[in-house]
């Protein structure tokens, strides 16, 4: 076969002759640099393929390096803790090769080739596996069992499997096909990232992702296995949102993919993450996270991939039987990326230059989520939850991949940019967001925290309701004119607002609201409007009701301490005696 | 030897066309002599096997089909650097603006930059104090930080990004500080004004300019941020020196962006701007930032005019979407005649986080920070309230609120041009102001600052 050559560049868009056999999205490595690539499109002999890389220096007649092998990551231990380009490479690796600044085709892989692991087999001799199967254990980092199965596509018989220090590439154990094929099991697996990774069935959602975020669990909660997405205009705080999501959410492993975001909100994490502790285990949160950081200075065409990239890794534990959460911020930046390339590939375009397939293409990705039987005898249970940014232009709902994403999740987080200039964050707006989850999770929520904690809920989202309607008509005849008793709503309203769905990322207690404490801080909340409402019937002057001192505890209940709960029965007790 | 072409097949706008050509690489810079013997620049826009599509800087007034040569030269665009740039003045191009002789490279670098590793980077945590209230106290700005003034017509954000420029400094330290300044397409008026307030200041010996006037061609204003920046990147990151970059307008610089997209025929995104416009946004932008284990930072100031005062056209937006927050000035405040016109509400600091409170600035900083923001804001909806019902219609608390929002626009956000406020002084200030509101209302503060702080002296 000829050696495939160059002969057009534009952007981050080569196309080369001479390729024919080449297969739809084979890695390609482009000119004596040895850019990144990957083809998009085939033509006779003719590859389109979309560079990774900076191209400038590139020009007609330089070689293409075939790979015959799609868009792969590398899977195995070592992927906890890391922090990785759009395409699995490990920025700090690259940083010791490259310096502070990221020059080109620099080839690292993706887990570190020396490093030593201790397995410790749990299958024996003999046994018969299928495949997804568990063959043994290492213990990447203190939260993370890191459990090593049986690559897709394998069934037999072990013949052999050892205990002791591997490195990735090693084999640890044999296993004999049907057709006495002897395979060999290593602790890595490479695997294409545009294909979701299979599992044995999938179920509803039944078990609600608790995020220490009060508007979030309380009101618009999201499953374990469930899809969320968080649109607003710049500046309305979804980054912090999400942030806040990586770092208290309730799942094993996190997944955070920096798409097209900014460098310094990736430092931001780099930094944090290694001196955060959860608060479950009091470990640092990085020993639960993986990073995919593809700042938007970064190439294009990587971004595209890069939420590739973190499906893959979140799958991969998902099917170790972890709850896995990944967080993608943005996906516009990966539909931008797509726009560019479908641009330059001269594709007619849908709408606003979105390429056709935009709606597609992202519910491919929100499908990949799910709580699943996982491959393998044990039918263990994995969950992927996936929650995306959407930055649409100027805040506009109607934007395409607003409206593309709305169609696949079940949840919906309306961030308000007047909310957020009258800094109530997170300034997810109550009266537009919405979960599809809350009768999944009413069991559960029976269950485990409270027989009236539904309740308590819809009678918030009534109170916020209400409010809604009432200041409209205030608006129009002054609030002198309203009744004692819908003033009353609108100050247990605005209590609800601001003493329990405003919540401070930066305030140390604040941050993280257990669901416990949150159905308590409810329950106080609504127990003043009652028992007000009450009072005011039996003749009490609302203006005394309204200036209580009780209330100024009210609105403090915010900083009560996780292990202090207790606290509560005070405030309660308090509450009411304040009335006599 | 370089090969000279003399095969030019079309000219469209900047766009040239040349035939027949070999060896040719993307980005490579192209010098083309023109028949009446001027030369002039361009950069390879797009190369297929045996054609360039060569994109001109300054224009293709007076080029000709027949008897232009065009040399490829076979590097990137580069800019000269050594310490030598400091005290001088350049046009887009990076040609000496102010008839002084070429620069002697200590090195030369490419324009357009790397990346900066994510992993490399330092969160940045160093607070500037401006002594501009609205600034320090309610959107600080810190070290590394890019942070937007989001103008409109007539506004005075030539003026405010002077008085950042005269005012900036870290609390405490005495570092080596420079200023790289980056015109597009302003009038001659606007570049004046900043060149007279840096030479009045002495600032002019430790600043850089680079400047494309309105009537100066306008492709080269797609170089010029490039330029400011790579030199910006040179002195804090070679020099060890702490760089603030003043941009000024990227609404030009976003046009003739637009101008070439439309040469080359691409598919628009919106309002008729490449789809590629965030990325090419970011990659200027995101060159601001600071690096572990390295003295010097950049700190990014871009100022931009609004079409229409409309925060929502392509170019304010995927601005904000790209930098650290912003600062809005107010056409409202400005009528008033409140000088800096910072529209405090939907301004915004993403980093101030880290950037204050207790050894940074004062510990009550963050809490009373979103207090006023809180209070700033019920005293606006108060007014539109007395506006629809008449003042007598509010309810007592509304009415302080009312007070308080005019007390802050008067008091707090109105400052002299020449005024250096200290932090401290600004943060007593905003007490102030708190004081006249009840004390039960003041929940975004903690209980420890208010008894400290409430009362006063």
């Amino acid at each position: 076969m000829k050696q495939p050559k160059i002969i057009k560049v534009s952007g981050p868009l080569v196309v080369a002759s001479g390729c024919r056999g080449a297969k739809m999205y084979d890695m390609v490595r482009v000119s004596e640099k040895k850019l990144i690539g990957e083809i998009i499109e085939l033509k006779e002999d003719l590859a389109f393929i979309q560079v990774y890389e900076e191209t400038s220096g590139v020009g007609p007649g330089e070689p293409v390096y075939l790979n015959n092998e799609p868009l792969s990551i590398e899977l195995g231990p070592g992927l906890i803790s890391s922090i990785y380009d759009g395409i699995q490479r490990p920025l700090n690796v690259i940083r010791n090769m490259s310096g502070d600044f990221i020059s080109r085709g620099v080839d690292v892989p993706g887990l570190d080739y020396n490093r030593k692991w201790h397995f410790i087999p749990r299958a024996k001799t003999g046994q018969k596996v299928i495949s997804g199967d568990i063959l043994g254990t290492i213990k990447e980092t203190v939260l993370i069992e890191h459990k090593i199965m049986v690559p897709a596509d394998v069934t037999g018989e072990i013949i052999e499997i050892k205990e002791g220090d591997f490195t990735i590439k090693e084999s640890v154990a044999k296993i004999k096909t049907a057709d006495t094929e002897i395979k060999e099991v290593t602790l890595s697996q490479r695997w294409p990232v545009r294909k979701a990774r299979p599992i044995k069935e999938k179920f509803a959602p039944h078990e609600p992702l608790t995020t220490g975020q009060r508007v979030i669990d309380t009101l618009f909660p999201v499953a374990k296995g469930g899809t969320a997405c968080i649109p607003g205009p710049f500046g309305s705080g979804k980054t912090v949102v999400l942030h806040e999501f990586a770092k208290w959410a309730d799942a094993e492993v996190i997944v955070y993919v920096a798409c097209g975001e900014r460098g310094n909100e990736c430092a931001d994490l780099l930094l944090s993450f290694p001196e955060l502790k959860d608060p479950r285990s009091g470990r640092p949160l990085l020993e639960r996270t993986v990073i995919v950081a593809n700042t938007s200075n970064m190439p294009v065409a990587a971004r595209e991939a890069s939420i590739y990239t973190g499906i893959t890794i979140a799958e991969y534990f998902r099917d170790m039987g972890y709850s896995v959460a990944l967080m993608a911020d943005s996906t516009s930046r990966w539909a931008e990326a797509l726009r560019e390339m479908s641009g330059r590939l001269e594709e007619m375009p849908g709408e606003e230059g979105y390429p056709a397939y935009l709606s597609s293409r992202l519910a491919e990705f929100y499908e990949r989520a799910g709580r699943v039987m996982c491959l393998g005898s044990d039918s263990r249970e994995g969950a992927l939850s996936v929650m995306g940014a959407v930055s649409p232009p100027g805040g506009d709902l109607s934007d395409p991949v607003v409206q593309a994403t709305l169609r696949v999740v079940k949840v919906f987080w309306g961030l308000d940019d007047k909310l957020a200039n009258a800094r109530h964050f997170p300034a997810i707006n109550w009266l537009l967001s919405y979960s599809l989850y809350h009768e999944n999770l009413e069991d559960f929520l029976k269950n485990k925290i409270s027989e009236d904690f539904i309740v308590l809920r819809k009678e918030a989202m009534r109170l916020l309701e209400e409010e809604a309607s009432l200041l409209e008509i205030a608006r129009l005849i002054g609030i002198e004119s309203l009744t004692f008793a819908d003033r009353l709503i609108l100050e247990a309203a605005k209590s609800i607002r601001e003493d329990f769905l405003h919540q401070n990322a930066f305030h140390e207690i604040d941050t993280y609201t257990s669901l416990e404490k949150q159905y308590r801080m409810l329950k106080v909340i609504l127990e003043f409007y009652r028992i007000s409402k009450e009072k005011l019937k039996e003749g009490m002057d609302f203006d005394k009701i309204v200036k209580l001192p009780i209330r100024e505890k009210i609105s403090r209940l915010k900083y009560i301490e996780e292990n202090k709960l207790q606290e509560f029965d005070k405030v309660q007790k308090e509450l009411e005696d304040s009335y006599a | 030897m370089l090969k000279e072409y003399t095969t030019v097949s079309s000219v469209s706008g900047p766009l040239v066309v040349v035939e027949k050509t070999q060896n040719i690489k993307y980005a490579e810079l192209v010098e083309v002599e023109f028949s009446d013997g001027g030369l002039r620049r361009g950069k390879v826009l797009e190369i297929s096997e045996d054609k360039a599509l060569v994109q001109m800087f300054e224009g293709t007034l007076g080029l000709d089909v027949q008897g232009s040569r065009v040399r490829f030269l076979g590097r990137t665009q580069e800019l000269a650097v050594s310490p030598d740039l400091l005290g001088r003045t350049f046009d887009g191009a990076g040609r000496p603006r102010d008839n002084g002789p070429e620069i002697i490279a200590k090195k030369r670098l490419d324009i357009n930059g790397s990346p900066i590793n994510p992993s490399s980077r330092d969160y940045p945590s160093e607070f500037i104090q401006t002594g501009i209230s609205t600034i320090d106290r309610m959107n600080p700005l810190v070290r590394g930080q890019k942070l937007p003034i989001f103008s409109a017509a007539g506004l005075p954000h030539s003026r405010i990004a002077a008085q950042i420029a005269r005012q900036a400094r870290v609390l405490g330290k005495e570092e080596s500080f420079a200023v790289v300044f980056g015109a597009m397409g302003i009038t001659f008026e606007e570049s004046d004004f900043f060149m007279t307030d840096f030479r009045n200041t002495g600032a002019i010996e430790r600043s850089a300019l680079f400047i494309n006037l309105a009537n100066d061609p306008a492709i080269e204003r797609i170089s010029t941020p490039r330029l400011a920046l790579t030199c910006a990147e040179y002195l804090a990151f070679d020099l060890d020196m702490h760089v603030l970059v003043i941009l000024i307008d990227m609404t030009f610089y976003c046009e003739s962006l637009r101008e070439i997209s439309a040469a080359r025929k691409e598919i628009p995104g919106r309002r008729g701007y490449p789809g590629y416009l965030y990325t090419d946004l970011a990659m200027l932008y995101e060159r601001a930032g600071r690096i572990k284990k390295k003295k010097g930072s950049i700190t990014l100031l871009p100022v931009l005019t609004m079409p229409e005062d409309d925060k929502t056209h392509p170019i304010p937006d995927l601005t904000g979407y790209i930098t650290e927050g912003q600062i809005i000035l107010s056409r409202e405040l400005h009528r008033k005649g409140i000088y800096p016109p910072v529209d405090v509400l939907p301004s915004l600091s993403r980093l101030k986080d880290k950037g204050i409170g207790a050894g940074k600035t004062r510990q009550d900083h963050a809490d009373v920070l979103n207090q006023l923001f809180a209070c700033y804001a019920r005293g606006k909806e108060a007014r539109e309230l007395a506006i629809i019902l008449g003042e007598a219609a509010l309810s007592d608390l509304d009415k302080l609120y009312l007070k308080f929002s005019d007390n802050f626009e008067d008091k707090f956000v109105r400052q002299s041009e020449s005024e250096d406020r200290s932090i401290i002084q600004t943060l007593e200030i905003g007490w102030e102001l708190l004081r006249s509101i009840p004390r039960p209302e003041l929940k975004r503060i903690r209980e420890e600052y208010l008894n400290e702080y409430y009362s006063g002296k």
